[in-house]
Order: structure tokens, then C-alpha cells, then sequence
């Protein structure tokens, strides 16, 4: 066994009692990167000497939690991995975007600061399609990510590199973003651990923003209890994002291990749709299997306003977007291309040539859903779609304690296969994206293979704020097999 | 033919408030820092970053909103208002739209022609500021963006078209104005930008229900200029309409030097701000308790201070108007007042002395050398005729300059009023011998020759001399012989 196929659990553990030591266990990090990553493409920047330095306080900090008897937090040490979207000090931040190439942020942002004050070390920042905008990372512009099972194929996305980084055991935590199932696709396709916390649990601060009112922080792990102890190290309200939530943070490893014996599973018909693949669908059959073997009763629920939700989520983030991206004008940071002709020309040059095609596509869709005459029509009416689609989830949440469902309608495909229709692009989401349009909590369990040998997962939805509930349900059903314990060849 | 036509007038005022910190950061608002010191990645748009109120910023629109006769919203919203411009650094400025955090109040105007008006104010709502930019002549230099200014908190307070006269828009102004500066929310300063109009301004043939079309004038920074622009406007659009034209809608700018307005971009160059809630700020909920507590902080407002001037100290009404002009100002006079029993005489030497100073000096009463004590130190020795009123503005004079007591300056210049009545005496006797004719054509009943002979003692005794006394004694030295 290599240090690099411990868990977090494992990790912590040994490190605590000295058995390994941080610097060791980044510098092994670091060599499956080097040896690994020329076929994933999963960073989009290595933070060598920036790692080992904080490996090395890690290790001073954990021998000193040793004399002191104390324990050093859980993270001390841990290589964890971000999506190239959160801002971190001194280290370039790209966002994917040849629009950032050479943008050093001069601030943390919350969560890259929590994670430091526990000790995380930080190895890198994950490639992602652009300005998180996409479902296959494949609209980086730093070339697509490939899946450590099958490296023709996509990673998912937009957190493409955080899922590729965790199941290709380069890291064994990363961080990503989900607007409507970036976190929850790509660890499918990759066989991982991914959750998306409820809107408000994680705070935004320092995350560059795709879709503000969707957007939300994560983690992405090989088993559930590190998904568990990466989210105790992330939640909670913060002063600098007005929309996180104030509400306590519960102890997330507690009641891990208490099962689902009495609780109740909806299976929402919608869900099952005649295009969701036949694999996909044994698959998830098998784990509703596995959860009346445990105890839980399985119903149908009903969520009807599914059908508008990829619309619905269309017209909100793009909107979103259309704003969110204005302010990468090459006036103060980031890429300037000034033709020298004035200002308008400089807007335009910088812009054309900054952003690629699906963040422009995003671009033009939005500001036509926010212009005078159409704002009605289109994002007035979305938002509305939007209360009704949340309606359904918090009235199916009065029947049963979680929703179980596909996390995608197929396996992760070839890479190149959809980039040319961005309409078949956007379907890919459909199981995910209502979960950011309600703003509820969701994780994607890994469950399976296809016959061609790549990794399926199984989507829980929860409450808002049920982390907890959604990781000891996910827990239970973990044990009972060990998808979580493949190895993908590489 | 000016006659003919009706002129209707709605203003937009941006008061940018004097909080210490700005809008949605820590920023310090301070003017006239180094270029982009007072800076943070919040207000200047940074990848990641993400607002959060100023809670003093939603109090102070309150107080506006209260201080107007608005309705606070129980629930109020932000709404991005996206435009590309390189002062602006997110490419949105952050402002309300919908359900903004005041609506439906109004300010009642004197004006001269048609008495007291009330002037509609159809909402007042939250904003960020832009920075600046500063244009080089040298090429090489370009432009240049400074964003201290950036996100420092405005109120922008929208009127009703409700003025009819450029008179009554400046009356509405100064009111407004003098209820910001009253509230200390705002400095007032037009010259740095601190209390900005633009104004609609449309003419109609009398008795024409419908509004003519307007015309937008920007951002015009003093009083005159507001006067100046509207009553360009409106000759323009009047001869426009009398040579068979049209009024076309556009947004014009005031150009001071020449008085005149140009179009700055029309109709058709209107910008699609593409309005929409900011999903990085939750709805401002405020309740009738956070109100009342903003109720308990409220000042005396001036409309109020001069019913009360009026009232409590019998003063005229043009003279409580001016003693209430200025909060400094009233509350200089109710400190003379509290030392001084005779109110009367605390608004003349207010009025008078205190402010003739403050004009010739430009310093804010608050800062000046004479405290109310002080100034009460002249009084008291004016009423208890240690001096006369005459000297009493001469020691006021070398109080300004020195800083000194009455009772000190009185002692160091020997002003003390000689009222020994044998030293007038003497001095009385001395005056009617030199002046033998006038006494002659006194007692022969040009009664007017008093004023002559006073004179002549005051001069004597160097002003010192109890007039009353000079008087009385010259009546019955005079009258006597």
C-alpha cells in the first residue's frame, strides 16, 4: 500500500501519532501527480515549494501537538487540492479562463483560509471548464480533463479536475463548485464521493463566481466519512457572504455509523426517464435494494415542475453569469487586449479573445434574458419556475427524509462527443440542477460500473441543512459494498 | 409666450453620505486620499469577492426616509444595475430598483408665486458610488482610474414632477440640503460631489394634462447652476416647440462656462442597465422596532426648530429662518440663550457680529473663537453698563483675534464705562463752553443738537462714558442755563 491510497481518516491518524509525516506525505502526492497527471491534465497548477513549506509547518505543528497531548485538528497535513476557481494569495488563480492566465490574487478567500488554519496543505489548483461553465471540463482553456477510468472519456464537470484528482489517488480531498451538479457529475463519472451542501452551509466568500444564487462549495473524496470530515472543516456561516446561513455547524462524524433503519426514501418518477441509461438504472434499483435491506422504507414521490428545471436553470445562471463576467474588462486585472483604437475596442478585443465559446454563449443568453422587453418573458418567469420547483422538494421532504436519484443519464461519454451541441450538453445535468434551483443538499454516492468498466453513482438529496442526515444515509449504503475502494489502473 | 407655457420639473438628488466606511466594505470614504489607497477586492470587483451592508448606510436612509415623511419598507431589495465603464469595477453598480427602502414622502416648499407647495418625493434608495477618471492630455498616460471613491454609500432621493419654476426646484434643494446636513448624514459639499441633481426638465401649453417630452440634465454641482441649466432648458424647449419643433427625449449636460446645455447621448443611446436582484445580498428586513429606534435618534428637524424659535424666544419668523439655517448655527444661539436671559439680544448679536465674522472668515461656527460663553461675557457686561453696546462689539472684535475674556479685554483696554457722575459732569461742562452757538441754538429749541453734544462727550471719554448718564446730564446742564 502507498501513503497516497490512505484515506484522510487514515491519514489524520497516522500522522497524529507520527507513524508518517506531512512532508513525506505531500512529497508522494506530488510524485502520483508527476507520474499520473500527463494523462488526467487534472491541475492546472502545481504548488510545489508552496506544499512542502506547509507540510513542514504541519509537521511542526502535529510533533507539537504530540508533546502537548493534544490532538492537532484533523486536516494538519492533509494534501487537499482546489478547483481553480477559489482565490488563493500569491498563487495564480485562472478560473480555466486564458482571461485570468496570470491573475495572482492578492486574499483568501474564507474557505482557503479555514483550510489553512487547519493545516490543509494546499498541492495545486484543479482544471475546470471555464469559469466553472460546462459538464465535461473539456471548456478549459487549459485542455480537458481525461477520467483516470478511461482516459477517453470526460471527467464530467465543471469540477472535472477535483473529481479526477481524488479517484487517480493524486490528492485524497479536493474542493469543487456545483451551480447545478458540477460537484455531483463529475465525481460520478469518477467514481467518488461528491457533495453539494445546502446553499448557505458553505460560504462563497473568494470563490470566483459562475452563477451566484447556484453556486456552492464542496468537497470530493474517495468514502464518505473524508467527505464528512472535509465539510466539518469548511461549513459555516460567514460575516463576508451575506448568504451564507447562520445556523449551527453539527458534528458531522457523530452520528456517521447510526444507519437508516425507520427512515424513508422517496424515488421521484420523474426521474425516471425513458433516456436514463438501462446500467444506470440496475444500478440505482440495486441500491434502493440495499437500502429496504437496512431498514428504510422506499416510496415514490412525486416532483412535478422537473420538467422545466433545465430551462428554468438555463435562464437563471446565464443571467447570472451575463453580470458575474463584466467585470473582466482589462481595465484592472487579468488579460487586456487594446487594439490602441479606445475604449470600446479595448472591451471588445479583451472580451472576444478572453473568454471561449461557452462562456460567451452563456454571455449572450443571459444579458438577452435580463434585456428591457424580455425580462419578463424569461428570468422573471424562471424565478418563479424556481419557487415552484423548490415548492416540490419541500413538499416531498413532508413524505420522506431523503430522494433517491441517477446522479446522470448515462456513464461518462467520449471526450469531443458533445462539444458540439451545447442543447445535448446541458441534458447531461438534468438530475442534478434542480438540487441548486431549490437549494437543498445533495451527494453523489458511487454505486457501480457500466459494462465497460466506468464508474456509475447514485444521487441522495436531503433537506436543507440535513448534511448530516445525507452523509450517515450515504454511509450506510458505503459499507455495504466497496465501490469506494477501486483503484482506477493508470 | 413664456406665459403660455407650463414648466414641469422632477429632480434627482445623490446625497453621498458620510459614513466612515463605504457601502459594502471596510473601506475608509475618507476624500482626497492617494489615488486607490482607501481600496479592498470588494469594492474593486475582485475575482471572489462578495458585498456586505453597511449597516449605518440602511440607518441613515431611514432617517432620510423619516426626515422626508417617506414610508420605510418592511422588505427591501438591491438590484444590479450592469453598464460597462471602467469607474465602475464590477461592471454593475449595486443600487435598488424594485422595493427600494423608501417610498411615497414629500418636503413642503415656500416659493413666491404660488405659496407653499408640496413637492412629492416618489422614492429615496440605496446605491454605490463609481470612482474616477482621470484623463491625461499626455497619450502616453491615457486615462487614469482612481476607486477611492468606488462604493462609497449615496442616497439618491427621486422627486415627483412636481416644480414648476427653477425657484421652487433650488427651494426643494436647499431644503432637502439643509435636511441632510441636519441629519449630519451628508457634508453637503456640491463642490466635491457630495450633494449632486440632475433634473427633468419638460414644458407643456398650459392646461395640457400629459407631460411634455424631458430632457435629463447630469450632474450639475452648485445651486446657481441648477437655476442657471433649468431656465436654459427651458427657453430652449420653448423656442424649439414655437419655431414648429419637437422636444426629443435625451440626456444633456450643463456646461457652466457658457450657461448653456449640449446633448450628451439620446433616446436611442439609452443604455438596457438589465436590472435584476444582486443575488450576492439577501433582502434588508427592516422591522418596526429597528425604525423606531432610528425615530429616538432623529434631531429637531429645521421646519420644527423654527416653530419652536418662534414660539419659545418670541422671535420673528425671518429671524428664526436664519438662526435655524444651520444646525451649528441654532445651536450656538440656544447656548447664548441659556446664558443670557434676553433672547432678543442673543439673535441680534448672532445675526449680527457672529455671523458678519463667519462670512468674512468662512469657518464653521463650530469652529470659531468666540464660544456662546463668551460672546454671553459681552452681553452680561453690556446689560450690567460696565460697557456700552458700542464697545461691546469692540471687544468682540479683539475677542476674535485673541481670544481673550470680555472681562480680560475690558481690564487690558481700560473700556470700563466711566459712570462717576462728576467725571461726566466735568467732561459735559467742558463740551457746552467750547460750544457756545450750538447750546445757544439748542436752548432756542433745535432739539436735534442733542445727538451733537453726546457725541462730543463720547469722543471725550473715549467712548467710555455711560450714555445714559451723558444724556441725562446734558438734558439738565443744557436745559438749566
Amino acid at each position: 500500500m502507498e501513503l497516497t491510497d490512505l484515506t484522510i481518516h487514515e491519514m489524520a491518524q497516522q500522522l497524529r501519532e507520527g507513524e508518517i509525516s506531512a512532508v513525506a506525505l505531500t512529497q508522494a502526492c506530488l510524485e502520483r501527480i508527476d507520474v499520473t497527471d500527463t494523462h488526467l491534465n487534472a491541475f492546472i497548477s502545481v504548488c510545489r515549494d508552496e506544499a512542502l513549506a506547509a507540510a513542514h509547518q504541519a509537521d511542526e505543528r502535529l510533533a507539537q501537538a504530540r508533546l502537548a497531548q493534544e490532538n492537532a485538528p484533523m486536516l494538519t497535513g492533509i494534501p487537499v487540492a482546489l478547483k481553480d476557481l477559489f482565490v488563493t494569495t500569491g498563487v495564480r488563480t485562472t478560473c480555466a479562463s486564458k482571461m485570468l492566465a496570470d491573475f495572482i490574487p492578492p486574499y483568501d478567500g474564507t474557505v482557503v483560509r479555514k483550510l489553512k488554519e487547519q493545516g490543509a496543505v494546499i498541492v495545486g489548483k484543479l482544471n475546470m471548464d471555464e469559469f466553472a461553465m460546462g459538464s465535461t471540463s473539456e471548456s478549459s482553456a487549459y485542455g480537458a480533463v481525461h477520467n483516470p477510468w478511461d482516459v477517453n472519456k470526460v471527467s464530467g464537470g465543471s469540477s472535472g479536475g477535483s473529481a479526477a484528482c481524488v479517484a487517480a489517488r493524486q490528492v485524497p480531498a479536493s474542493l469543487g463548485t456545483d451551480s447545478g451538479g458540477s460537484i455531483r457529475q463529475p465525481a460520478s463519472h469518477c467514481g467518488v464521493v461528491g457533495l453539494k451542501p445546502t446553499y448557505g452551509r458553505v460560504s462563497r466568500s473568494g470563490v470566483v463566481a459562475f452563477a451566484s444564487s447556484l453556486d456552492q462549495v464542496g468537497p470530493l473524496t474517495r468514502n464518505v466519512r473524508d467527505c464528512a470530515i472535509m465539510l466539518q472543516a469548511i461549513a459555516g456561516y460567514d460575516l463576508a457572504d451575506s448568504t451564507s446561513v447562520d445556523i449551527p455547524v453539527p458534528d458531522y462524524l457523530a452520528g456517521l455509523e447510526e444507519g437508516v433503519a425507520g427512515k424513508k426514501i422517496g424515488l421521484p418518477q420523474e426521474y425516471f426517464i425513458p433516456g436514463l441509461d438501462p446500467e444506470i438504472k440496475q444500478a440505482v434499483e440495486n441500491v434502493v435494494e440495499t437500502y429496504r435491506s437496512l431498514g428504510a422504507e422506499v416510496v415514490e414521490v412525486s416532483l412535478p415542475h422537473t420538467k422545466y428545471a433545465v430551462s428554468c436553470y438555463y435562464l437563471v445562471a446565464t443571467a447570472e453569469a451575463s453580470s458575474n463576467m463584466a467585470r473582466y474588462d482589462g481595465v484592472r486585472f487579468g488579460a487586456r487586449v487594446d487594439p490602441g483604437k479606445g475604449l470600446v475596442e479595448m472591451y471588445t478585443a479583451t472580451r472576444s479573445q478572453g473568454f471561449g465559446a461557452e462562456v460567451k454563449r452563456r454571455i449572450i443568453l443571459g444579458t438577452f434574458a435580463l434585456s428591457s422587453g424580455y425580462y419578463d418573458a424569461y428570468y422573471l418567469k424562471a424565478q418563479k419556475v424556481r419557487t415552484l420547483i423548490r415548492q416540490d422538494f419541500l413538499a416531498a421532504f413532508n413524505e420522506v427524509d431523503y430522494i433517491l436519484t441517477p446522479v446522470a443519464p448515462t456513464p461518462a461519454f467520449a471526450l469531443g462527443d458533445k462539444t458540439t451541441d451545447p442543447l445535448l450538453m446541458y441534458l447531461s445535468d438534468i438530475f442534478t440542477l434542480s438540487a441548486n434551483l431549490a437549494g437543498i443538499c445533495g451527494l453523489s454516492l458511487p454505486c457501480g460500473r457500466s459494462s465497460a468498466g466506468l464508474p456509475i453513482g447514485v444521487q441522495l438529496l436531503g433537506k436543507p441543512f440535513d448534511e448530516a442526515g445525507l452523509l450517515r444515509t450515504a454511509y450506510a449504503c458505503e459499507q455495504t459494498g466497496a465501490w469506494h475502494k477501486a483503484k482506477p489502473e493508470l | 409666450m413664456r406665459e403660455r407655457y407650463e414648466v414641469v420639473i422632477g429632480l434627482e438628488v445623490h446625497v453621498q453620505l458620510t459614513t466612515n466606511t463605504k457601502i459594502f466594505c471596510g473601506c475608509s470614504t475618507a476624500y482626497g486620499s492617494r489615488p486607490n489607497s482607501n481600496t479592498c477586492p470588494v469594492c474593486l470587483g475582485m475575482p471572489g469577492s462578495l458585498p456586505v451592508l453597511n449597516r449605518q448606510v440602511v440607518e441613515d436612509a431611514i432617517q432620510a426616509g423619516l426626515a422626508t415623511h417617506c414610508t420605510i419598507a418592511p422588505r427591501s431589495i438591491f438590484a444590479r444595475k450592469n453598464y460597462f465603464y471602467p469607474d465602475l469595477p464590477s461592471g454593475y453598480q449595486i443600487s435598488q430598483l424594485e422595493l427600494p427602502i423608501c417610498e411615497g414622502g414629500y418636503l413642503d416648499i415656500e416659493t413666491p408665486e404660488r405659496g407653499k407647495r408640496r413637492i412629492g418625493i416618489t422614492r429615496i434608495h440605496m446605491e454605490a458610488d463609481a470612482g474616477k477618471l482621470l484623463h491625461s492630455d499626455d497619450p502616453g498616460v491615457g486615462s487614469l482610474v482612481d476607486l477611492n471613491r468606488a462604493s462609497t454609500p449615496l442616497l439618491e432621493v427621486v422627486s415627483e414632477p412636481d416644480m414648476r419654476s427653477s425657484d421652487e426646484a433650488i427651494a426643494y434643494l436647499k431644503q432637502l440640503h439643509q435636511i441632510v446636513r441636519y441629519l449630519n448624514i451628508c457634508s453637503g459639499n456640491m463642490e466635491e460631489g457630495a450633494f449632486r441633481c440632475d433634473a427633468n426638465v419638460s414644458v407643456r401649453p398650459v392646461g395640457q394634462q400629459t407631460l411634455g417630452t424631458r430632457a435629463e440634465l447630469k450632474n450639475i454641482n452648485s445651486f446657481r447652476f441648477i437655476k442657471e441649466g433649468i431656465e436654459y432648458e427651458v427657453e430652449r424647449q420653448i423656442e424649439l416647440i414655437e419655431e414648429g419643433g419637437a422636444v426629443v427625449q435625451e440626456t444633456r449636460l450643463f456646461d457652466s462656462t457658457t450657461g448653456t446645455t449640449r446633448s450628451m447621448r439620446g433616446k436611442e443611446e439609452a443604455h438596457d442597465y438589465r436590472y435584476f436582484p444582486d443575488p450576492d445580498l439577501v433582502p434588508m428586513v427592516i422591522d418596526a422596532a429597528w425604525i423606531e429606534r432610528v425615530k429616538e435618534q432623529q434631531p429637531e428637524l429645521p421646519a420644527e426648530k423654527m416653530q419652536r424659535f418662534m414660539e419659545q424666544f418670541e422671535l420673528p419668523e425671518a429671524v428664526a429662518q436664519v438662526l435655524t439655517a444651520e444646525r451649528p448655527l441654532a445651536a450656538y444661539f440656544e447656548a447664548c440663550t441659556r446664558l443670557h436671559p434676553d433672547a432678543r439680544t442673543c439673535a441680534n448679536w448672532v445675526m449680527g457680529d457672529v455671523q458678519r465674522m463667519l462670512n468674512e472668515t468662512g469657518l464653521e461656527v463650530d469652529k470659531i473663537p468666540v464660544s456662546a460663553q463668551m460672546l454671553c461675557g459681552i452681553l452680561v457686561r453690556i446689560a450690567d453698563n460696565t460697557i456700552s453696546g458700542k464697545l461691546g462689539k469692540q471687544v468682540f472684535d479683539l475677542m476674535w483675534e485673541s481670544g481673550k475674556s470680555a472681562d480680560t479685554i475690558i481690564a487690558e483696554q481700560g473700556l470700563k464705562q466711566v459712570s462717576d457722575t462728576g467725571a461726566i459732569e466735568a467732561m459735559v461742562d467742558e463740551v457746552i463752553c467750547a460750544n457756545p452757538a450750538q447750546a445757544q441754538e439748542f436752548r432756542a429749541g433745535k432739539d436735534k443738537l442733542l445727538g451733537f453734544f453726546v457725541g462730543q462727550v463720547m469722543k471725550a471719554s473715549r467712548g467710555k462714558a455711560n450714555p445714559a448718564m451723558v444724556n441725562e446730564l446734558l438734558c439738565k446742564k443744557l436745559r438749566d442755563e
